[in-house]
């Protein structure tokens, strides 16, 4: 694991951020509407005023210069101004992107938790009942999509049980020790939702994985100098085992934010995913803008971070 | 792979040129490799038992409306919000409208979205993989990065800001339904072919260093030649069962889309459509969730088990 490893990954992130750039720009380039449009049509607005402010606004310029000027006001941090919110958009993103990133952190815990125990022991006893209901459960789990998972816990805890509150709640009255049960409870179904929906597929990866590794030569050396089937699987199977999960849980991350997004859409959790689509239906298209690339950036960092992980946890990787 | 189960215990029968060909030849009788998937397939009952559902479900949505023939716009409010009765097994919605004649239709339009999104995925991902795989150098870095580059595309995000910014205009050249129909399996299948395509280039690669493609090449056949009668039908396998997943997740996407209120428009009752129409009555009637989501989750379920049933009967490594 050297320095040089990381420096290399970090300059390979760049061009892959630059492209992302390049295809949302072209997306909304190549959008038909201008949002000119109502100045043009409107008969009060005189036409050499609307060319002067077509002028000001760059709008006739070539696309790769609007491109360059886009890319430089995002890079110096001018995000640009919310119609609806009528705030920055980049102060509105930072006020919500804590919020997303606690619920899909707790719902990737949630993840690994139920998915690593399952997936090594359906892992150690292919085939074996244990197995067959694990994989039968996995796939019902990522077959139910987000949306509908969410709609039935509410059904089942808010409507029928009355247990937990049915919306997320971003001002609670209450301080200290209620303040967190409260926000707790109302996070339960909203991360139990992503969670489970992430550790069905996670199940099957981490089962694959340990499989491939269970019959490899070293695990038959490890057991043969007499040690506990325990900790043959703890330590020598699953460490190995878990290299490619690494990998796997990153890769995964677009699909997290999918499920993020319709989630906090169910449960009204104040994140960015709800604000992306509160701005679309409110036509609001620097907040649109900026939170798909915010978007883009998490998923760039969260390969990067798989990546280095990757060459720490395997130096075999480091010295290609 | 050190460790994995030989391919054929007996090596002197004649190899039939298919993807199931280094199956166990354990029995004298031959088999055409058709036949010997198909053999392997009924083995996996759950995927058996979901192909008998899935074809129940297409069944009852092309034929279902020839004999149920409600109409699906019929508003009576006498009876809305109703549960199930003779006259409306499944229910009625807020308009009293029949949610069973609503299912039927819409399920045409989720299927077919769903079938369509995975043709253009994997013609995409079938022409970009072999032009890869067959080209080396320059082409093939760049075309794979740009797979890559389409990975790290926040899909959900992405899809939501295409059809934001295109569906009036589309809408206006082609009429409501096709204009987003087509719109909807463009974007979908566009945001999933990198499989495929890192697919049969990984295959092309591999199987273009065999001897009967050098005895191909040797005969004075094209790379096209090669490619399209040799090749091809030797990487088939893998392709089909993943365009089997992307039927699955392409009718997630189009549910997720229609179900955050971004997809088809109210007339049009696809399963996400009318489950979004439903999300708000759920304390009264919760039949009308349940139907619809319940329709995306067989159909989805169904869908993931046979590509698990399709990958045990495409995988010559696996003994069963």
């Amino acid at each position: 694991m050297s320095r040089q490893y990381i420096i290399r990954r970090l300059l390979v992130a760049i061009p892959s951020l630059l492209g992302i750039s390049v295809v949302l720009f072209c997306v909304l380039a190549l959008a038909p509407g201008d949002p000119f449009s109502e100045i043009a049509a409107n008969p009060a607005i005189p036409p050499e005023v609307a060319a002067s402010l077509r002028a000001k606004f760059g709008l006739d310029d070539p696309v790769w210069l609007r491109y360059l000027h886009w890319l430089s006001a995002m890079a110096h941090g001018d995000w640009g101004f919310s119609f609806a919110s009528r705030i920055n958009v980049d102060t509105l993103i930072l006020q919500r992107l804590p919020t997303t990133l606690i619920v899909i952190g707790a719902a990737q815990i949630l993840a690994i938790v139920v998915a690593l125990p399952v997936g090594v022991l359906a892992g150690t006893r292919p085939y074996s009942i244990f197995d067959q209901v694990a994989n039968t459960l996995a796939f019902i789990g990522f077959s139910l999509p987000t949306f509908f998972t969410g709609l039935l816990l509410i059904m089942l805890f808010s409507i029928k049980l009355d247990w937990l509150p049915m919306v997320y709640n971003a001002e609670l009255s209450s301080t200290g020790w209620p303040w967190l049960w409260e926000q707790i409870r109302q996070s339960i179904m909203p991360v139990m939702v992503l969670g489970l929906f992430q550790g069905a597929s996670l199940v099957r990866y981490v089962r694959s994985a340990v499989l491939d590794v269970v019959r490899l030569d070293y695990v038959t050396t490890a057991r043969s100098k007499g040690i506990g089937e325990r900790r043959v699987i703890t330590r020598h199977v699953v460490r190995t085992a878990l290299i490619p999960v690494v990998t796997l849980v990153a890769l995964q991350m677009p699909i997290v934010f999918s499920g993020a997004i319709v989630t906090e859409q169910i449960f009204r959790v104040p994140g960015i995913g709800s604000l992306l689509i509160a701005a679309m239906l409110a036509n609001d298209t620097p907040v649109i803008m900026a939170v798909t690339f915010v978007f883009a950036c998490l998923v760039v960092m969260f390969n990067l971070i798989a990546d280095v992980l990757y060459g720490w946890l395997d130096p075999r990787i480091s010295y290609r | 792979m050190a460790g994995s189960t030989p391919a054929s215990l007996t090596a002197e029968r004649p190899a039939p040129a298919g993807v199931a060909a280094a199956v166990v030849p354990r029995k004298k009788a031959r088999f055409s490799p058709g036949q010997e998937a198909w053999r392997r397939f009924r083995r996996h009952k759950l995927a058996m038992a979901s192909s008998v559902i899935l074809g129940l479900v297409v069944l009852a949505v092309l034929l279902g409306p020839l004999f149920w023939q409600v109409p699906i716009n019929e508003i009576d409010f006498a009876s809305k919000l109703d549960g199930p009765s003779w006259a409306h097994p499944l229910g009625t919605d807020d308009l009293g409208q029949d949610i069973l004649a609503r299912l039927l239709y819409g399920g045409r339009i989720s299927l077919a979205v769903g079938f369509c999104a995975m043709m253009v995925a994997a013609v995409v991902g079938v022409l970009v993989g072999a032009i890869a795989g067959m080209s080396r150098g320059g082409v093939d870095a760049t075309l794979m990065w740009l797979a890559d580059l389409f990975l790290s595309l926040p899909q959900l995000p992405l899809l939501l800001l295409i059809s934001y910014l295109f569906r009036d205009a589309l809408t206006k050249i082609l009429g409501t339904q096709g204009g987003i129909f087509i719109m909807i399996v463009v974007v979908i299948g566009g945001l999933r072919w990198m499989q495929v395509a890192r697919l049969v280039r990984a295959q092309i690669l591999s199987i273009r260093e065999k001897e009967f493609i050098e005895a191909a090449r040797a005969l004075g056949a094209s790379s096209f030649r090669q490619v399209v009668r040799h090749i091809l039908p030797n990487a088939l396998g893998p392709v089909i069962v993943a365009g089997t997943i992307d039927v699955a997740a392409a009718i997630i996407a189009e549910s997720t889309l229609s179900f955050l209120g971004l997809g088809f428009p109210p007339d049009i009752p696809t399963w996400g459509r009318v489950l979004f129409d439903a999300k708000d009555t759920m304390d009264i009637a919760p039949h009308w969730a349940l139907f619809s989501g319940g329709a995306i989750f067989i159909a989805v379920l169904t869908i993931n088990f046979i590509g698990d049933g399709l990958r045990d009967a495409f995988d010559p490594r696996r003994v069963l």
